[in-house]
């Protein structure tokens, strides 16, 4: 199937269809199907040089130029946000080399592309969730060879994983990770959930959606299949918990998503928004009100009551 | 202690060679449970390529290794699965390198360098992990406050202990030793020996140590093994071998250490 991009200047062609052409986006196809089969295993791919830096979505962004197709829409979030520099830039990309629609409502979207964050509203199976991952290893800190680390995997040696946590407690009291927290997938594979908080941890197990992670300097892809087992690893003595907060979202006053603290001035003064502003703008169409919406005055007696 | 008169460990015709050249030749050796077994040599006699290709980390050439597993009874260790061969490894043997920075992780707590192997075997209970370490910090002499310290705030000789409560952790059977007083000051190793005499007899290690020190062969080991361009010219019980040396290379090993 040859899709192309017409250059609007002279009508010759700009860009294969998502920029990549069709040989590497098969290459990488055939990555994600084997990454499929074996959930949590990390498959090396040829990775190419994509217009932009390392560390900027590289990997994400062929993935999702691999599985894309005309029909689709396009939702692309960095920190949980659609308005951020890499969000906007990622989207602009995809609406000009594959024509998409793109999108910031989850609900909308069938392709989410992601840098830290899973949208608070559940996903459904007909979504696909790409994520991008600076560091596939999650044993990669504490062994730093590749052939051990690959052995270690291969042979289900698990236990220097545990060896981090037990140093966090050590030092901090609890498991002091919060992102990039380590995950046993469908009792098989150790995995890095790339680094979204921990507090999204709970939300990769059993998803209906298909989960595909994309590392384009270590040029490796996994991926976790619809409906598997996701287990953050613990200790019987120190179970594993999420980040909660005293507070409540300042614009829309949501107890149960994940926030984002903002300093206001020098004075001390701060608030809690979402991280999640798709979330938080619906939420606030929906007629939800936090503390710090421009609509409250500071200090209303009624505050939050909005949200009942 | 259950004494048993099989061997823990069977070398049988030992050969590795690096190419035309000879490594170590024709080795054949029994090991019991609680036996310390001397390797000396000067360097470059082979003590080392002997000790790795025992231990599993080197195939040799020719010859087998055979070892009494607790499960299986009797396996040669190069015919098992690398799974096999790596838990074992990492359970029921030990290896204490001459450098403890070759086998502690010194980016982590002497608590977690500790537990790390009771995690890999499945130990999911931190408050559990803490106090085994706890405790095995002190019986290599290491204060309890130093339990979250790095390996790297440590002596050398400290860092040498925290590598032997590292390995012992997991109550092996037998343990590799390469050089463990090397690099270390006498008053030092002095200690070191006493500590690791005590454990060995405390804990029926059998115990492989490979030394060119002579005053550490005959203060920890049972039966003496003298290896010269890669071969055994001389084998048995340490006093015997110190004392009545018989092949001329031995002799002037043993005359060549002051005598006091």
């Amino acid at each position: 199937m040859e899709q192309t991009v017409k250059n609007p200047a002279d009508g010759t062609s700009a860009y294969n269809f998502a920029y990549l052409d069709e040989q590497t986006k098969r290459m990488i196809r055939r990555a994600l199907l084997k990454a499929v089969a074996i959930p949590g295993y990390q498959v090396p791919f040829a990775g190419r040089e994509m217009p932009m830096p390392y560390g900027w979505g590289t990997g994400g962004v062929q993935v999702t130029a691999a599985v894309i197709g005309p029909n689709d829409t396009l939702k692309v979030i960095d920190q949980g946000a659609d308005d951020t520099t890499n969000a906007v830039s990622i989207r602009q990309f995809f609406a000009k080399t594959a024509q998409v629609a793109t999108t910031e409502k989850t609900a909308e979207a069938s392709i989410i592309q992601t840098r830290h964050r899973i949208p608070e509203k559940e996903l459904r199976e007909d979504q696909v969730l790409v994520y991008q991952v600076p560091i596939p290893e999650p044993l990669r800190f504490l062994e730093p060879r590749e052939t051990e680390t690959r052995k270690m995997h291969a042979l289900e040696e698990y236990g220097l994983m545990h060896v981090k946590l037990y140093e966090d407690i050590a030092r901090h009291g609890h498991i002091a990770t919060t992102y990039a927290y380590p995950v046993m997938v469908d009792d098989r594979y150790v995995m890095d959930p790339s680094p979204t908080p921990k507090f999204d941890n709970p939300k990769m197990n059993d998803m209906a959606a298909l989960q595909l992670f994309g590392a384009g300097r270590e040029k490796r892809i996994y991926a976790l299949p619809p409906y598997t087992k996701v287990k953050s690893l613990d200790f019987e003595d120190h179970p594993f918990d999420v980040q909660t907060w005293e507070d409540e979202c300042g614009m829309c006053g949501a107890r149960d998503s994940y926030l984002d603290e903002v300093i206001l001035d020098d004075q001390g003064n701060r608030m809690f928004v979402c991280s999640d502003t798709d979330y938080c703008a619906e939420r606030q169409e929906a007629g939800h009100r936090g503390p710090q919406h421009h609509d409250q005055p500071l200090g209303s007696a009624d505050r939050g009551k909005a949200a009942q | 202690m259950t004494q048993t008169n099989e061997p823990l460990l069977r070398v049988d015709d030992l050969t590795m060679m690096y190419g035309d050249r000879v490594g170590c030749k024709d080795v054949s050796f029994e090991l019991r449970p609680g036996e310390v077994l001397g390797i000396v040599g000067e360097s470059g006699s082979g003590k080392s390529t002997l000790l790795r290709s025992i231990s599993a980390q080197q195939e040799p050439t020719k010859g087998t290794v055979e070892y009494q597993t607790r499960i299986d009874g009797i396996c040669d260790v190069y015919q098992m699965s690398e799974a096999q061969r790596r838990l074992l490894m990492r359970t029921d043997w030990a290896f204490v390198h001459q450098n403890p920075r070759d086998g502690l992780r010194m980016n982590v707590s002497a608590g977690a360098n500790i537990g790390e192997r009771l995690m890999a075997i499945g130990d999911r209970h931190y408050g559990n992990i803490r106090s085994d370490a706890d405790s095995w910090l002190g019986k290599v002499e290491i204060a309890s406050e130093r339990l979250d310290d790095l390996p790297s705030t440590f002596s050398g000789g400290m860092q040498q202990r925290l590598q032997i409560a590292r390995n012992l952790v997991t109550s092996p059977r037998l343990v590799f030793m390469d050089e463990p007083t090397g690099g270390l000051d006498v008053s030092v190793q002095a200690r070191l020996l006493d500590l690791l005499r005590g454990l060995v007899h405390d804990l029926n290690l059998a115990v492989i140590i490979v030394t060119h020190d002579l005053a550490v062969a005959r203060l920890l080991s049972h039966r003496l093994m003298v290896m010269q361009q890669g071969k055994v010219i001389e084998h048995g019980l340490t006093d015997q071998v110190l004392d009545d040396p018989q092949h001329a290379y031995t002799q002037l090993l043993v005359s060549s250490i002051l005598q006091n």
